[in-house]
């Protein structure tokens, strides 16, 4: 079977490679398989993760204060700009609510990190951290934003923030906006035929091979 | 329980095989084309990859976004099962370490496998050191098989006339990435041998073969493939047997032992299905073992009787004994150079595109025999974890501005900050040759057995030196290697706090040597066609035959060691009466 019957096969009707490349780029419905998933049996998947995932969803973890905290939070770390939308554009909160129940050691560090900055803003500010103003949240996250010049008596709240950066940096590009935002151009079928000729001539590497 | 009974098939197969990976996949294949009559019973469930691969999705198409909670290799990962598996215990003895990663699922664990398809070399069959046995086999009887294997199953590579890294019958291999040039650069430059990969993906269309797609380079052969573009046991081997018509294959069939005779022949097996939890035996005329390293293991050790005392095929004693697992050992970094890199498609195949064959001599090393590295790196789908740690890297390059900040941060300068290091990230991996030693091995724990009442592994399992060593030298070729990729920024080399990055035994996934071959009866279980010392008419074809294993995946072998069973069972049916 030669790559154009490999792609029929595949279940794409068309012939034509460019649609094809279209019709795996992000913000496409795709198939079917890009439907919201049935509860039902999935393909592929074992029934113990169909059920796992169902029971996760139905949960619920972090309460709404914490959830309005998390959400400020994710957008002060991947605001929108003229690229892209924000954190919570991507709906970077409901994935890490998600992923504290599916991997349940978040979820100490991520509600007592949250409680922490609460407390800190109610010593300094006399207010959680949602009320107060945007000046006071800018002047809280810069103690605890850059690990080597943050003070000793802050190391917790920079663990925390380190956390929130890691899972909202995870959540907002493996949605649809943040996979187009960084420009991933594969999962399609194609050919590959080597690093494009431009390329390696800016970095020099015309001549280099593999082999004895 | 009053109603339990076991459920004796009154047919009787010509052949019963236990397992459908690379193995069983393999024997059943030569033999039902053949027109013999299989059965092949499978501990997991039912995997077509054409309708269960969960290939082409995107990361939000998982609530994870691709995490492996479930699965340790990643939620689009095609792997059922893992380290551990819910009610199918193992153990370990004397505060050693062993991790036993299984696939209960048609194919095992050949459908997520990296399809890197590595001949073991004359040297490695036999070894010039005098540390361990010889193969009872040579390069030289097993070169046909490979041949048949490439031929049929299809593989990408180059002929390089390497002595130990013998050269097959090649698609031609994908180029390197931008960032896989680099690594050939520094190791090149660091004396260390790199050549294109070597792996069953089928780069073209496979000559001769209409069921099977020619790749489309998704790169995600770790999903398996829905037009059975790489190699996957299943896609590959049992579905086409079972087109012949003369295969069956039962799923979820656990098997508990081999039943023999008085004469201490086997007659059949039984087993637990998973469905119905009844208890099931079936009769065969020859049984043949593929049920992993140490699951073929497991099931001789529970296959006692009159005839076969210590287990089935044991009267050696050496069942379980010389369990060896490769050496791995790690370390990547990442290439400022790279960064604001212009965006195309370099998925390429799911398999490496580049690696180092071992090219040192041991005369003047301390440690025995070798290893080799695989290479990865570039532009990939994000996936959960997708630039963490970047307060590691942000402060360690200047920004767009020219100037130093930082490391960490938030804002529109840090979400600038994961569009610039995207793809700049490469990663290198050891894998070795462990020494086969008849103390580090798996046995029948007295005390504990799984939730169908088998009595489960324990594995006694330690590094030497030699291993420790090696992954020291690893470590240290890997530092070279950056170091001369130009502008690299790592990590130091892992020093004897972690074992120099070695990784734990079982961790490779790559155990053999449980059930091994050997001309004298007495210091091994098969004679040199895996076939039982003990009991004619049972074979092996897994990698527990496997003497010693040399720094090559064990899987091109085992398609090759299965073939030529399987193809000497048909040469000896009379004998066998199949």
């Amino acid at each position: 079977m030669n790559r154009r019957d490999s792609l029929k096969a595949l279940g794409f009707t068309t012939l034509s490679a460019g649609i094809l490349l279209e019709a795996c780029k992000p913000g496409e419905p795709k198939t079917e398989e890009a439907a919201p998933a049935a509860a039902e049996a999935q393909a592929g998947r074992q029934p113990f993760e169909v059920e796992r995932d169902k029971k996760l969803n139905a949960d619920k973890f972090f309460t709404a204060a914490e959830m309005a905290t998390i959400t400020v939070l994710g957008d002060i770390i991947i605001p929108k700009d003229e690229k892209s939308g924000s954190a919570s554009d991507a709906k970077v909160p409901d994935f890490i609510e998600f992923i504290v129940k599916d991997m349940p050691d978040h979820q100490t560090p991520m509600r007592g990190g949250l409680r922490w900055i609460d407390l800190q803003c109610l010593n300094r500010y006399g207010k959680v951290f949602t009320d107060c103003s945007k000046a006071q949240q800018i002047e809280l996250i810069d103690l605890i934003a850059y690990p080597a010049k943050a003070k000793p008596e802050m190391a917790q709240g920079v663990s925390f923030f380190n956390r929130m950066r890691d899972l909202t940096a995870s959540g907002f590009f493996t949605s649809e906006i943040g996979v187009k935002d960084v420009g991933f151009a594969g999962n399609s079928p194609n050919k590959w035929t080597g690093v494009p000729d431009d390329v390696l001539k800016h970095y020099n590497m015309q001549d280099v091979k593999a082999g004895v | 329980m009053s109603d339990l009974q076991i459920k004796k098939s009154s047919e009787t197969y010509d052949v019963v095989i236990v397992g459908s990976g690379a193995g069983g996949g393999m024997a059943g294949y030569v033999l039902a084309h053949a027109g013999i009559k299989v059965l092949m019973l499978e501990a997991g469930a039912y995997f077509d990859p054409q309708k269960d691969s969960q290939q082409l999705k995107w990361p939000w198409e998982s609530p994870r976004r691709g995490a492996g909670t479930t699965r340790p290799f990643g939620d689009f990962d095609a792997a059922f099962g893992g380290w551990e598996i819910d009610g199918e215990p193992y153990t370990t003895k004397d505060k050693t370490e062993f991790f036993w990663f299984r696939s209960r699922m048609l194919g095992g664990r050949t459908n997520h496998w990296g399809r890197i398809s590595l001949r073991m070399g004359p040297k490695d069959f036999q070894a010039k050191d005098g540390l361990t046995d010889d193969w009872p086999i040579t390069y030289d009887d097993v070169k046909p098989y490979y041949d048949k294997v490439d031929r049929m199953i299809g593989i990408y590579g180059t002929k390089e006339g390497l002595e130990n890294e013998p050269d097959g019958i090649y698609l031609p291999p994908p180029k390197p990435r931008l960032n896989e040039l680099y690594i050939v650069k520094g190791a090149k430059k660091a004396g260390v041998t790199i050549i294109p990969g070597r792996g069953s993906v089928l780069t073209e269309a496979l000559p001769g073969n209409k069921d099977r797609g020619a790749c489309f380079f998704c790169g995600q052969c770790g999903r398996s493939c829905k037009v059975y573009g790489d190699f996957s046991a299943s896609s590959c081997l049992v579905i086409p047997a079972v087109k012949t018509g003369n295969l069956k294959v039962i799923t979820n069939a656990m098997v508990r032992e081999v039943i023999t005779n008085k004469e201490g022949l086997a007659t059949g097996v039984s087993y637990v299905s998973k469905d119905d939890l009844q208890e099931y035996q079936v009769n065969a005329k020859t049984v043949i073992l593929g049920a992993s390293a140490g699951e073929s293991a497991r099931i001789l050790l529970n296959s006692k009787s009159a005839a076969h005392p210590g287990g089935l095929a044991n009267s050696s004693g050496v069942v379980g004994h010389y369990l060896h697992d490769s050496t791995g050992s790690s370390a990547g970094g990442f290439l400022p150079e790279l960064m604001d890199r212009k965006r195309y498609n370099e998925d390429g195949v799911g398999s490496v595109h580049i690696y180092s064959p071992w090219w040192l001599d041991n005369k003047k090393l301390d440690f025995p025999r070798g290893y080799h590295i695989e290479y990865g790196g570039g532009m990939h789908m994000p996936s959960y974890g997708f630039g963490g740690g970047i307060q590691n890297m942000n402060g360690a390059v200047p920004g767009r501005d020219g100037k130093m900040k930082d490391g960490g941060g938030y804002g529109a300068s840090l979400k600038d900050d994961y569009r610039r290091f995207y793809g700049t990230q490469f990663g290198m991996a050891g894998r070795g040759t462990a020494i086969a030693r008849y103390d580090n091995y798996c046995e029948i724990d007295p005390n504990v057995v799984d939730k169908y009442g088998i009595p489960v592994l324990r594995f006694h399992y330690k590094w030497a030196d030699d291993e420790i060593k090696q992954a020291k030298h690893m470590q240290e070729t890997f530092q070279e290697i950056m170091h001369n990729m130009g502008g690299a920024i790592y990590g130091g080399p892992q020093g004897p706090e972690t074992n120099y990055g070695l990784e734990a035994p079982g961790k490779i996934i790559h155990e053999v040597g449980t059930i091994r071959m050997g001309n004298d009866p007495k210091k091994s279980a098969l004679n040199k066609w895996c076939q039982a010392h003990d009991c004619k008419n049972l074979f092996v074809v897994d990698a527990a035959p496997f003497v010693q294993q040399g720094d090559k995946n064990a899987t091109w072998t085992i398609l090759a060691m299965s073939m030529r069973t399987a193809e000497y069972i048909l040469q000896q049916r009379k004998a066998l009466n199949v």
